[in-house]
């Protein structure tokens, strides 16, 4: 689950991590009240995205007067942001951080992430601040310094020191990195985050290190211990079919293209679309409904893909394990009498009680186009498509 | 014979009174040797009592002393999983093998580290368990779909990997064993391992390798492969069509980074001598033709 970028800084804070004076602003007139508070002579007016790459999308500003940051914050709030993380259609700004500014000497990264291979907490750091890190590792991987941390003794001293030195921050200031990098990592493991990256993490002209920008990812596993992350999320960045999807413990992601694919099994969903894709067509999303799928979230998946302007057909692939097959066909058959299934219908059941399944589908009256396997139910729902255009 | 398990294998049920360990447990009974396999279930609350005649016990120590069993199938829920496979390895077993899904990943973090230097195996967590076809069926699969032979099958996913052998029985290529490894980032063997145990059993002709999106596990496989596999290899990886950023269901397949891509993966395990295919349903097929030729 991601967080806005204000929300990362108020954990930064309760973690030591020193932040810019800032506050989250939802109008014109409370960035400029904000700015007045704050006090000094320059702001940063941001914009409150989920996405990245704010700035170069025209979602940062900085601001020399009050007047100035109530000419940014008309721009910014309600524009449509389009960063490379967006999409086309870009993000409505809904909220801004207006922060005081700072003179800023130098840049640095500093990020934590969960390393698979090894299975530890990575710190990641580099003197590239403000550079996407995946950039740097890709143009010069050489200056993205990495240490493993021993969960027994956390981050020590010694390493953090190196770290410091590594990237470049002046030996006058690493008592101060320390108690960033403490406070990160501690933020990380107690907040069950799966990414925590401060980018950039900045030097003052006057010698002070900053956090000037936080990006949490939690662990959606870890939600359930802890309500303070949960009252973080706003719905209003996250796409309203998955938000729909997940009240009925369904996975859903919205893809672009018009062949709809209900599958049990996250692995078997994807290698769905890739068939689908093998044989000419387009998957319109990725639908799990997982191992117990009863004939309600199988309705509510079929209301869910009907939603999608752009269907011209639908694949229910369903290997039966624990799931019998005449329970899904009894589902597909009362979901599809229920919404107004308005696309052919491909079927392709597998597995446990499959020739009651069939029975069930080939009885129902409704025109259900029966895919013998995998690759035959998608070359199928492939040339429905075609014909419906 | 087989990779990690067969007909004398002795297993206890943690989480065999709830609802979901009830119901696999009376499936995996009722395959092949299961009645005699399956000896205990732990749950501290109802030690003493009895479920489909299986004794359940206070702990797992308990149970490995009164019954010999070795490995455990664990179905607790995810907020108890981990500690439940602690428990597990403090008491030395062989080998653990975690159904459940959901485990906050620094939980599994911890968990991996305390099993540095012990010497339990651990399958999962997130995956549907292992199979010695007609021997022994430790966890959710249909058991109905397997045949015995002499491909062993290898993957992260649940369902994918029912398509893979149901490919492969509808054939007439039977399986040493399957093992479902899990589709969560921090878990316990990882593709290289089973593959390493696959390699040196003698009942196992060729392997199939099924995985997905995120990470890294199968090129490192792949690469191992390349350098010491005396058997045929068949690979598929699913999520050529998964968008990035995106976690596709299971915790760990989500390509970030730039990493984890599902060509980046075929490209790899092509290059190191897998024949793989990109159609999920030529897996079996793959097998058939690689076997002839």
């Amino acid at each position: 689950m991601k967080i806005h970028e204000y929300q990362g800084k108020e954990i930064l804070r309760q973690f030591s991590v020193p932040t810019p004076r800032g506050a989250a602003c939802h109008s014109v007139d409370e960035a400029v009240s904000a700015a007045r508070q704050l006090g000094g002579a320059a702001w940063v007016v941001k914009a409150q995205i989920h996405a990245g790459g704010r700035g170069k999308g025209g979602g940062v500003k900085v601001a020399h007067s009050l007047e100035e940051v109530r000419s940014a914050a008309q721009q910014i709030l309600g524009m449509h942001l389009i960063t490379h993380q967006t999409g086309p259609e870009g993000q409505v700004v809904r909220r801004l951080l207006v922060e005081e500014g700072a003179q800023i000497a130098q840049e640095f990264y500093i990020g934590m992430v969960i390393d698979r291979s090894k299975q530890r907490v990575a710190l990641l750091a580099s003197s590239e601040g403000g550079m996407e890190i995946e950039q740097v590792a890709l143009h010069a991987p050489d200056k993205i310094h990495k240490v493993w941390i021993d969960p027994a003794t956390g981050l020590r001293n010694a390493e953090m020191d190196s770290i410091a030195r590594a990237i470049g921050i002046p030996a006058a200031a690493y008592v101060q990195a320390r108690a960033c990098l403490q406070g990160l990592y501690r933020a990380f493991v107690e907040k069950d985050a799966m990414l925590a990256e401060i980018n950039p993490l900045v030097l003052t002209a006057d010698g002070r290190l900053l956090a000037l920008d936080a990006k949490f990812n939690f662990d959606s596993n870890a939600l359930y211990r802890h309500p303070e992350i949960v009252a973080y999320r706003d719905l209003d960045e996250e796409d309203p079919a998955e938000i729909e999807a997940s009240k009925f413990d369904l996975s859903y992601i919205a893809l672009d293209g018009d062949i709809g694919c209900l599958v049990n099994g996250a692995g078997l969903a994807m290698a769905t679309m890739d068939i689908i894709k093998l044989y000419g067509g387009n998957p319109a999303n990725f639908l799990d409904v997982g191992g117990g799928a009863s004939t309600e979230k199988v309705t509510e998946a079929f209301k869910l893909m009907l939603k999608n302007p752009k269907l011209k057909a639908i694949l229910v692939n369903i290997f039966g394990g624990i799931m019998k097959c005449d329970v899904i066909a009894a589902g597909v058959v009362a979901a599809a009498r229920e919404v107004d299934l308005n696309v052919p219908l491909v079927v392709r059941l597998e597995g446990t009680n499959v020739e009651l399944g069939r029975k069930i589908l080939a009885e129902s009256g409704l025109t259900i186009i029966s895919g013998s396997d995998m690759a035959d139910a998608a070359q199928k729902v492939v040339a429905a498509a075609g014909e419906k255009q | 014979m087989s990779i990690l398990i067969d007909k004398n294998t002795r297993v206890m049920t943690q989480g065999m009174t709830g609802k979901v360990g009830q119901f696999h447990t009376i499936n995996c009974k009722a395959y092949a040797n299961g009645a005699s396999c399956f000896v205990a279930g732990v749950n501290p609350k109802k030690a003493g009592e009895l479920f489909e005649g299986i004794p359940v016990y206070e702990s797992v120590l308990a149970a490995k002393a009164a019954t010999g069993a070795t490995v455990s199938v664990i179905y607790v829920p995810p907020s108890g999983a981990a500690a439940a496979i602690d428990e597990a390895v403090e008491a030395d077993l062989d080998l653990v093998i975690c159904i459940t899904e959901g485990i906050p990943v620094h939980d599994m973090l911890r968990t991996r580290y305390k099993m540095q230097g012990k010497r339990t195996l651990l399958i999962g967590p997130n995956c549907p368990g292992l199979i010695t076809p007609d021997e022994i069926k430790i966890g959710i699969m249909p058991g109905h779909i397997h045949r015995k032979g002499r491909i062993g099958v290898v993957s992260r996913s649940g369902t994918l990997t029912y398509e893979a052998v149901g490919q492969l029985t509808a054939l007439g290529l039977g399986q040493s064993s399957c093992v479902g490894i899990g589709g969560d980032p921090i878990n316990g063997l990882k593709h290289l391992d089973v593959m390493k145990l696959f390699n040196e059993d003698p009942q196992t002709d060729a392997v199939v390798m099924v995985g997905e999106i995120g990470g890294s596990d199968e090129e490192e496989c792949a690469r191992w492969i390349r350098d010491n596999m005396k058997k045929p290899v068949v690979g598929f990886i699913a999520g050529i069509t998964a968008p990035p950023g995106k976690r596709m269901g299971h915790a760990g397949a989500i390509i970030s980074g730039g990493q984890g891509g599902a060509e980046d993966k075929l490209v790899v395990m092509e290059e190191c001598g897998i024949h793989i295919t990109r159609n999920p349903a030529e897996m079996g097929r793959t097998m058939q033709k690689v076997l002839k030729s």
